[in-house]
């Protein structure tokens, strides 16, 4: 059974603007989830009516089988959410916050514990220090430990990595592969097709308050991506010869490299036939090179098609 | 209910408070000293007797009324008001928790910070004077119900307010002058009788009349309309707070 369970979710805000347009989705215990979309696009409500700061406007969700509105209580005991903003009380030191965030959601004090996230994060050393002399990056090293301090099944980071060094996105991967590996279940909402293509088991896009879709990774990446054989030739030629009219070839490098488009799921890729048609029209090979595309191209395919649809 | 989350909002609250306890103890003593000098040494000593203490003992009641009020108001205000600003009410609002346990842990700290000021106060005010309290436990049901429903008040200041002008504005512009006019410093009777009656209709004339009462056994209003006063104003508050949380207003969208 999923244990994040999004059914027909709505949000309309009271100017009138529809930020969620009846979202449905299920999540697995211990599956990574990437949401992808741009600004605007609803990410960001969506995980604000998960996780209680916003109310949502019709539709049911339940975390864990608890409804997050009639059960809130047990929903959001299961619930840690990083926000996309720093927001962290200045004068508080590290430690404190963090054992804020325990208490506040009804567990008992636990150094132990406490100790192991923040020498998890890197935090150890600056526990007595105050938000407001911690960098950037350590900040946000911070909401995450308040986030982890109550043991949450499901974390929600929103857009975990903006803004942040390559270091501590490195550092943020690793943690979400731990947390992954303890079976918590994760939802992140990012800008960067990277994080979701390095990180993600599933990748859903949504635009305008509605997902577009929600795939596995991979059976995404293979059905919808498009790979590309690129054919260096030793002679360029001034047009594509008559004998490979039939593969849509394409000419690059003044003519020096031949682009062949495939499909990957398709039940044969042609490739075998063109390199023998290439030596029977008597061109030489001089190396040959594939490129995959990426989730970059097919989202920014997809959220064209949505705007293009919503022009017509 | 989460005990554990109000423990935890209250004892962060107070941890604020005692991080600053040194401004927090001794500006209200400084204060009271100075109104003490002022009013009760210099101005006072011209003044005869009002309703049979004399004016420097007089004034104790509404002093302390006085700390307590503002005080309450702006320790929940600004308790509320700076997650607000600070962006950090998402945590509580994300929390197990319901808007009844948050507002006991603000307010309830609130409260706390305010009456350990009008004790304070009281200590200070009995180093200059004799203090005599002819109804010591109503006094502290008086005090503490005060702090309390000032704190709720405090309360709504905060979640209403937009920004730190506004966190000032209703402390500074209305409740100052209700105070001030409320008989703080004189009994009502000494005004003409059109004022003693205008005065009526300010709700904070109930509250000073009580707590007076309840040290020298002498009130400007009866003390059961007092009593009525101060429940009327707990309840108000309550309400409004219910309907907060209730509506998400200025909260939750």
């Amino acid at each position: 059974m999923a244990f994040v369970q999004i059914d027909n979710l709505q949000k309309t805000y009271a100017g009138g603007f529809a930020a969620l347009k009846g979202v449905s989705l299920e999540i697995g215990e211990g599956e990574i989830l990437a949401l992808l979309g741009p600004n605007g696009a609803g990410k960001t409500t969506l995980i604000s009516v998960l996780c209680g700061l916003v109310s949502p406007s019709g539709g049911q969700a339940r975390i864990g089988g608890h409804d997050i509105v009639e059960a809130y209580r047990a929903a959001r005991r299961l619930v840690g959410l990083v926000p996309q903003e720093i927001a962290l009380e200045p004068f508080t030191k590290v430690i404190d916050a963090v054992r804020f965030s325990r208490g506040l959601f009804g567990l008992s004090r636990d150094e132990a514990k406490i100790e192991n996230i923040l020498k998890r994060l890197s935090l150890w050393d600056k526990r007595h220090a105050r938000i407001t002399q911690l960098s950037g990056g350590m900040k946000r090293r911070v909401l995450i430990a308040k986030a982890l301090a109550h043991e949450p099944r499901v974390l929600f980071l929103d857009e975990p990595t903006a803004g942040v060094d390559v270091e501590l996105r490195r550092d943020m991967w690793q943690i979400v592969a731990e947390l992954k590996a303890d079976g918590v279940t994760i939802i992140l909402t990012t800008h960067y097709i990277e994080e979701a293509e390095a990180i993600a088991d599933r990748i859903g896009v949504i635009n305008k308050g509605a997902l577009l879709l929600v795939e596995d990774k991979a059976a995404l990446m293979a059905r919808m991506g498009r790979k590309e054989l690129y054919i260096s030739l030793r002679k360029p030629v001034a047009t594509v010869p008559q004998a490979l009219a039939g593969y849509g070839l394409e000419l690059a490098d003044d003519g020096a490299t031949l682009v062949y488009s495939y499909d990957t799921s398709g039940e044969a890729t042609g490739i075998t036939a063109l390199l023998a048609d290439l030596a029977g029209a008597g061109l030489k090979l001089a190396d040959l090179k594939t490129r995959q595309s990426s989730l970059e191209d097919i989202f920014v395919g997809l959220t064209r098609e949505t705007s293009a649809e919503d022009a017509a | 209910m989460n005990w554990s989350a109000i423990w935890t909002i209250y004892t962060a609250e107070m941890t604020r408070f005692f991080r600053t306890f040194v401004q927090s103890f001794i500006s209200p003593v400084i204060s009271t000293s100075l109104y003490f000098v002022v009013f009760g040494t210099a101005i006072g000593s011209r003044i005869q007797q009002v309703e049979g203490v004399s004016y420097a003992a007089f004034i104790v009641p509404g002093l302390i009324m006085l700390s307590v009020m503002t005080q309450s108001i702006s320790n929940a205000s600004f308790g509320i008001y700076f997650p607000k600003f600070t962006g950090t009410i998402f945590e509580l609002l994300s929390a197990p928790v319901n808007f009844f346990e948050i507002v006991l842990g603000y307010v309830g700290a609130a409260a706390t910070k305010a009456l350990f000021i009008g004790l304070v106060i009281l200590a200070t005010a009995s180093v200059f004077i004799e203090l005599q309290i002819a109804h010591p436990l109503a006094m502290m049901a008086f005090l503490v119900l005060t702090c309390l429903s000032f704190a709720l008040f405090g309360f709504i200041i905060g979640i209403w307010a937009g920004n730190f002008e506004q966190l000032q504005l209703i402390p500074l512009l209305v409740l100052t002058p209700l105070i001030f006019l409320g008989g703080a410093f004189y009994s009502i009777s000494m005004l003409p009788a059109v004022w003693q009656t205008v005065s009526l209709f300010n709700p904070v004339v109930y509250l000073i009349s009580g707590f007076r009462w309840a040290f020298y056994g002498a009130a400007d209003v009866p003390i059961g309309l007092s009593l009525l006063a101060i429940a009327g104003f707990t309840g108000a508050c309550l309400l409004t707070i219910g309907w907060i949380f209730k509506s998400g207003y200025r909260l939750k969208p």
